[in-house]
Formats: structure tokens, sequence, C-alpha cells
């Protein structure tokens, strides 16, 4: 067999996680929003309805002191507005929105978290309970989905501490 | 803010500047990392994004990189196994360079690594396991976890595993989530596996298994189970499989649980829940399920009965000591139970190995001894992950330390601590050739995902891993 048959045009990714219907290519620093998110019992944000083409403005604060605004496009999720905006978190969304890792951690103000349309789901909250700084207003931004309401919001993205090492 | 930006900006410059000048009067870090898993990809990212001249080879056993992404991660959490996405792209950069198929202690020394790098970082895992040190422990179909985990996932080293699945009742020792992802992998509907990247010798052994019950034994209670919770989640949803709790051990354990930590107070709740007020739904499916498994607290191992085969297992029943609840000890008392079985897993935790001796360790703990990643006693070795921490946590939790350990190398270069003027590479590529070691670049693994991938895709399977090395080789190098 040839193998320079199988060349693609495209970067090479390895192929590991395709079981579950996702795209046979995903290019480098693929824009997570066009990848298909299909798995049987959790939620992704495919299955909600797209988009208006209306837009908020969010900021994030970074655990350095940092801050960012970012233009949001309602019906997108966080974790894609993040990594669209290049806001530049180590490690932020490892698993690209599969929801099997914690690195898309977000916590909210009370009020606004109580605000959000989608409540967590079981499985959200499992993967949750493995992050780093779990707060009651902690959620994962691949879950969270942008509405209207959520103009000027400011949101945390906690990053991983140092005393992992036990 | 405007007065803020023009100092930082300068703080910048001053930083980016002060670097330059000392790399051109000293040299390039060059940076060597042992192990291409998540821990050495992890670190890699960050020597490379915190050091814009630092040069990394990652040196790896294997022709294929990704450790226990490929090798332990369960062939059913594919989702899990994209983290591998990042480490292509860390693979792709200029300054980094993937080896393959060099043993470290064998090919190489780390006299040999230290006399190239300015910093080696040795980020080798947990290879081995922990004992049960009880008799009977070497009976035929008393294994190891950790070796059915590779055997399932195609590790070339565990592929002639000698495991008889001709058996009804297996037990696994242990409460952690390598015990739960051998029982869900023991107890899975064949068709569903068919699906994964499973290797085609376990797909074809399980396929014929005649395992219906599966007891997963821990020598504590509930409350100090080691497993997490989405793991114990798909145990309760697998299909066609009823999981089994004594009642008698959640009495009253709603009561303690409501002042636990969240996470500790949702997994105690899940396990309460399924054992004393199961739902309609639950109760309804787990009614018509052909197998089932069980978790069973306060036991450990005492002996393991059999004439060749393992036929059962003598448990003694513990107490559990100690004010801190999740943090009891279990004691031994003198009641025992006998258990019969005909496969009996040991998914007791893994150690490190020594790969050279001029690495210290800990032979208590399995690990190198170090303090904030840098290894004690030997300037310019580091270590992270698991040969550093125990086999311990999630790849979330790898992934930070491996963060702090890069970060830590970087700190070390910039105050000048590391001596930037060893070779590099080219001197480890003479000593390699000089032996005649076939090395695989990260465009030869590429070689060989391609060929799986292609493999896979003749079988419905996203991949189907090659298992011998030196078909692995030569594929990698045919293009």
């Amino acid at each position: 067999m040839s193998l320079s048959g199988l060349r693609r045009p495209v970067c090479l990714i390895p192929k590991f996680a395709l079981c579950i219907g996702r795209s046979l290519t995903v290019p480098i620093c693929a824009k997570r929003r066009n990848v298909p998110k299909i798995m049987s019992v959790q939620k992704f944000s495919a299955s909600v309805p797209k988009p208006k083409k209306e837009t908020v403005s969010l900021c994030f604060k970074l655990t350095d002191g940092s801050e960012h605004t970012a233009t949001a496009k309602v019906g997108d999720n966080l974790l894609d507005i993040i990594i669209d905006n290049d806001i530049d978190v180590d490690g932020f969304g490892a698993c690209e929105g599969t929801l099997a890792c914690s690195t898309c951690h977000l916590i909210f103000k009370p009020d606004q978290y109580e605000q959000i349309h989608e409540k967590p789901t079981d499985e959200e909250l499992d993967m949750l309970d493995l992050a780093f700084g779990l707060s009651d207003t902690s959620r994962l931004g691949c879950q969270v989905i942008v509405t209207k309401e959520m103009d000027g919001w400011e949101i945390e993205v906690p990053s991983g501490v140092a005393d992992a090492r036990g | 803010m405007l007065f803020i930006l023009p100092r930082l900006c300068r703080q910048h410059l001053r930083s980016y500047v002060q670097s330059h000048i000392r790399q051109l009067t000293t040299g390039q870090p060059n940076v060597c990392i042992v192990g291409a898993g998540p821990a050495g990809f992890y670190t890699a990212q960050q020597i490379l994004k915190g050091n814009p001249n630092a040069v990394v080879d990652i040196y790896e056993k294997l022709p294929v990189p990704f450790g226990l992404v490929r090798y332990g991660v369960a062939p059913d959490h594919p989702e899990v196994k994209n983290v591998i996405n990042t480490f292509t792209q860390t693979a792709s950069k200029d300054r980094c360079t993937f080896i393959g198929n060099v043993t470290i202690g064998k090919d190489i020394s780390i006299a040999d690594l230290q006399k190239a790098y300015s910093a080696v970082v040795l980020s080798y895992g947990a290879d081995n396991d922990r004992l049960l040190g009880v008799p009977g422990e070497n009976l035929k179909n008393v294994i190891s976890a950790r070796s059915f985990v590779g055997w399932y996932n195609g590790l070339p080293q565990d592929i002639d595993l000698q495991v008889n699945l001709d058996v009804e009742k297996a037990v696994i020792i242990g409460h952690g989530n390598v015990a739960l992802d051998v029982a869900r992998i023991l107890l899975m509907p064949i068709d569903l596996l068919k699906k994964t990247d499973i290797s085609q010798h376990s797909l074809d052994a399980l396929s014929k298994s005649r395992i219906k019950e599966v007891i997963v034994i821990g020598r504590r209670g509930p409350l100090q189970v080691a497993f997490t919770i989405k793991e114990l989640r798909e145990m309760i949803r697998l299909p066609d499989c009823k999981p089994v709790l004594s009642q008698a051990d959640f009495i009253g354990v709603d009561k303690l649980i409501q002042d636990l930590p969240r996470p500790r107070r949702r997994l105690t709740e899940l396990m309460y829940k399924t054992c004393m007020e199961p739902t309609d739904k639950d109760v309804k499916l787990w009614k018509t399920a052909q197998k089932s498994w069980s978790l069973s607290f306060c036991m450990s191992p005492l002996e393991i009965f059999g004439d060749k085969d393992v036929t059962g297992l003598k448990l003694g029943i513990n107490k559990l000591q100690g004010e801190d609840l999740v943090k009891q000890s279990a004691i031994l008392t003198d009641q025992t139970v006998d258990m019969s079985c005909g496969l009996v897993l040991r998914s007791i935790g893994y150690k490190s190995i020594v790969i050279d001796p001029d690495i210290p360790f800990d032979t208590k703990s399995g690990t190198i001894p170090n303090k904030d990643s840098r290894v004690e006693g030997k300037p310019g070795m580091y270590c992270t992950g698991w040969v550093s921490t125990g086999p311990v946590g999630v790849i979330l939790t790898t992934m930070n330390q491996a963060f702090e350990t890069g970060k830590t190398v970087v700190k070390d270069i910039n105050d000048g601590i590391l001596d930037l003027t060893k070779p590099g590479k080219s001197d480890i590529f003479n000593i390699l050739n000089s032996k005649g070691v076939q090395t695989v670049s990260f465009k030869d693994w590429e070689n060989i995902d391609q060929f799986e991938v292609k493999q896979g895709e003749d079988v419905g399977k996203p991949r189907e891993k090659m298992v011998d090395i030196s078909q692995m080789v030569s594929v990698a190098k045919k293009s």
C-alpha cells in the first residue's frame, strides 16, 4: 500500500479522537465551533439554535490581574469565545469542548450565574468537581452559551495552582 | 491605564533585551525531556513559550509519542485524547524535536544527556505496579490492572498477556479510576467496544468473555474511594449491567456527607442514591440486566487460592479509624471471608522505576525526590508528572504540574543558573549513530499515525494500533 497516497493536504494530525463522529481532519488551531461535537448523553452547543449575528461585549479577568474584553456572538459558547479572541490561558479547553476535562473553568458573579439560561447537567458538574478553585458559581465555558443578557459581564478565568504536586 | 501601559511595555522590552544579551553571551538553552507523555509535552509547551530561544528535545522509549494518552486512557474515552492535538502543535514547532525509539538508561545514559543539555527533565511516568504481597499472587489469572490496560490498549510489552476470560466472576482489588476502567471494559457490551480503538487481539478475547459478575474491592469505606464521579456514573449507567451496593455500607452515610467538600459530597451522594434510593427508571433497567458489578468496602486480600489457576481469595475485614472521615485508615480485624472467582485484577497503584543509576530515587514512595520539580542534589535535573508525584490525579493535575515545572526551568535559565554552553542533540545523535539506533522523528510518527488510521477505517474503528515495535519502525521510515 502506498503511504504517500494517504497524505492529506492539510496538517497531519493524529486521529485518535475520532470515535464518535468527530471531523476527520482537525486543522491545527481549528476553530472549535467548526468541529462537530456529537455525543449521545451530553449537551453541546451544536444543538442550540444558532446564530442571530447579535454580539455582546464580555470581559474576562485572568488570575494575573489582566482583563481582556472580547466581542462575543450570541449563540457561541464561552470556550470558543476565549480561543477565538486569543486570550492566552495555558491549557484552556484541553478536551476541545467535549466535556472530558475541566480546563475551561470559569467563575461568574452570583447574580449573573443565576441568569445563565442552561443549567449545568450532572456531567458538567462531575467535571467541575475536578476543577481547581471550584466555587458555587463555577461553570465550564464549553457549556455556557452566550445570550444577549450577558452584555458587559465580567467573568473570572481561574488558572491551575502550583500546589497540584501535593 | 495610560500610565501603566508604557511601563508594562518598558518592562517587557527590558526583560526581552536582557534575555537576548544573555543568550548572545552565553549560548542557547538546550533542554531535553525524557518521556513523551502528557507531563513531557506540557512541560515542553511551557518552556518553548516561556523562552523564545529554548530548544526542547523530547526522548521516548517507544517509536510513538503521547504515553498514557495513547496507552492508558480507556478506548471508550476518545474525547480525553483530544489533548493530542495540542501535543502535535507543540511537536510541530521548529524548536521542538521528538526523538522516539531511544531508551534512556540503555542507548543513552543520563550522564550523556547532562553533558549535552543545559537541563534534563525526567517525565517517564510510573511503569511498575504495586504488589499485594500475599500468598498466591503468582497464580495464573492473577493479573496487574496496569498490564491489562496495556493489553487492551495495544502496549507492545503487554500484548502477550495471558488472561483467561472463560470464567464468570472477576475480582478487582482497588477503588481507583483504573479499577473502574477495567471493570467497565470487562462488562461493556462488545458492540460498543468494537467502535473504539481497542486492540483487535483484546476485542477478540473480550467478545468470547463469559464474565458476568465483577466485584470491586477496596480496603476502606465509601467515603475514602479514590475514583472520580464521572467514572462511577458511567458504571451506574452501563447498559445491561446492574450495580450492586450493600445497604449496610450506606446506613447513616447521608448524615455524614452534608459538610464534606462538594466533589466528595456529590460522589458519595451518587453511591448513596444508587444504593438506597434508585429511581424507578434505573430499577426497571437493572431488572433485565444480564451482568452485574458490585462495590465492596473494608476488605483486604490475605491470600489468593488456587492450584494453578486462581479459584478464589480470602479477605480480611477492616474497620476504619481516625477522626477525619475522608482520611480514615483501615485496620485489619480478625474476621475473614472467603470469595470464589476465576480472575483477580490487582489495581492498587503504580510506582516508577530507576532507569539510570545517576537518578536519585526513593524506593519507598517509588518517586524521584524533588523540590518544586528540581531533583535533589542534581543541578540541571528536573522531574515532573507521575515520576515526581506518584500515580495520582487526572490529566489536568499533570498538566498544571508540568506547566509549573516548565516555568521553573525557564526561571532557572533566566536566572543564569544553568550552563547554556551545552551542545544539545548533536552529541547525542553521534552516540546513537555509532550504536546503530534507529530513531523515529515526529514526521515518522505521522506515517505510523496515518497507517494506523487507515487500518482502522478498514474495520470501522478510529484506528488499529500497531503492536509490533519493528513494524512501527519500518512503517515510520517508509515515505
